[in-house]
């Protein structure tokens, strides 16, 4: 193997596991990332390749003479919008569209890309759900505006601690903490009038039902290091959850 | 009637406002909207006319699978961008959130039976994602055949 094809495999690796890697910290299945990395590669002409995929890691090795490569992922959060663009790359990288360092580009450029919408629209897509959650689980419209704020700056308060302490299961504690708070409050002001439903309503947006679902999913896939770990995860968020309204009943 | 027409936009704007929250790609929220309803739709009719909600649940994921293949395959989009909306009103948040908020007032008691539902629920969505993704492929290898 000559000196040029052993810096292009290199940069194969690279941008498989940084793809991977997006794709794992953007809230991707286990099975995609595993899919993208091994395609990619094998649009490169490397077709053994093996990857390990799990929610803080990614372990990629290819047969012969390369060193393993692990990378960490330490944060998660859910943009379905770098998803989709990784998979677009991938897809033209498959087709042979683009080329090895225009893919690269355009994945670093990805990574640090923030193609979050703005913070107020997500705001108040937070209250809007709130509200029609109550609705849905068979609230009453006289609680509909309750919900709403009471959502709306649930997760406000969610998004604001986060950026703040970085500690996860803290804003979601205390933001379901101010959402029992507020909730009590309002209900003892003759604001509102069913508290459970107000309450479930207005956590909605905080609870990890994507998590459970795709704990249960990646378990049945096989991937169980992913699947136990996301469950993890799941549970600790409904223990914060849970947790933060208890305290406000407990006085 | 109204009863109906008022949980389908609900749905609708409440799985749209997910996609919103889940950054989801601009121009698919509307798709997102329309799987969240078609999931929550059959959800709701199946569990008001007595089925139980694990059965019902399993129902409604299946179908949000099944559409969401569809618009995957026809948007060239990952399906987890139309299922995870789509899934949002049929994951038992609500049950799980009670079953810890009885596990922190010390009542297990109460917890288990909410905890197990939950749990149920989320290996029944699971099952219903799993269905229509054989089914899909199924379908698609016998088209090419």
């Amino acid at each position: 193997m000559d000196k040029d094809q052993e810096v292009d495999i290199q940069s194969v690796i690279d941008i498989c596991l940084l793809a991977g890697r997006i794709m794992m910290q953007s809230g991707a299945e286990t099975y995609r990332a595993e899919d993208t990395m091994t395609r990619m590669a094998a649009a490169y002409g490397i077709s053994q390749t093996h990857s390990f995929v799990t929610p803080t890691g990614i372990i990629f090795s290819m047969d012969g003479v390369n060193p393993t490569r692990l990378v960490r992922i330490n944060e998660r959060s859910t943009d379905l919008e770098k998803v989709a663009r990784v998979n677009s790359i991938s897809r033209k990288i498959s087709s042979g569209d683009i080329s090895l360092s225009e893919a690269s580009a355009a994945l670093k450029e990805l990574e640090k890309a923030n193609l979050a919408f703005p913070v107020w629209i997500q705001i108040i897509a937070a209250a809007v759900a709130s509200g029609c959650f109550l609705i849905m689980f068979k609230g009453i419209w006289g609680d509909f505006l309750p919900a709403f704020f009471v959502g709306g700056i649930g997760f406000s308060s969610l998004l604001l601690i986060h950026h703040f302490t970085k500690v996860k299961f803290f804003a979601e504690f205390s933001s379901s903490f101010v959402i029992g708070l507020l909730s009590v409050l309002l209900v003892s002001l003759g604001l509102g009038e069913q508290l459970d439903k107000i309450i479930i309503g207005s956590v909605m947006p905080l609870v990890p039902g994507l998590l459970i679902t795709n704990a249960v999913r990646d378990l049945m896939a096989g991937h169980f290091v992913s699947g136990l770990s996301k469950g993890a995860e799941a549970f600790l968020t409904a223990f914060a959850i849970g947790a933060g309204v208890a305290v406000v009943f407990s006085f | 009637m109204n009863y109906i027409i008022e949980q389908l936009s609900l749905s609708f704007i409440a799985s749209a406002g997910f996609g919103i929250i889940f950054n989801a790609p601009r121009h698919s929220l509307i798709q997102c909207g329309f799987v969240g309803m078609i999931g929550w739709i059959s959800y709701i009719v199946l569990a008001d006319s007595g089925v139980d909600t694990v059965q019902a649940s399993f129902v409604g994921a299946f179908f949000v699978a099944l559409i969401g293949h569809v618009m995957a395959k026809r948007y060239k989009m990952p399906i987890i961008i139309f299922s995870v909306a789509g899934i949002i009103p049929l994951v038992p948040g609500g049950l799980s959130y009670d079953a810890m908020r009885h596990v922190a007032g010390n009542d297990y008691m109460a917890a288990i039976p909410l905890a197990t539902k939950a749990f149920m629920i989320s290996g029944a969505i699971a099952m219903g994602l799993v269905f229509a993704e054989v089914m899909v492929q199924l379908v698609l290898k016998g088209v090419k055949r």
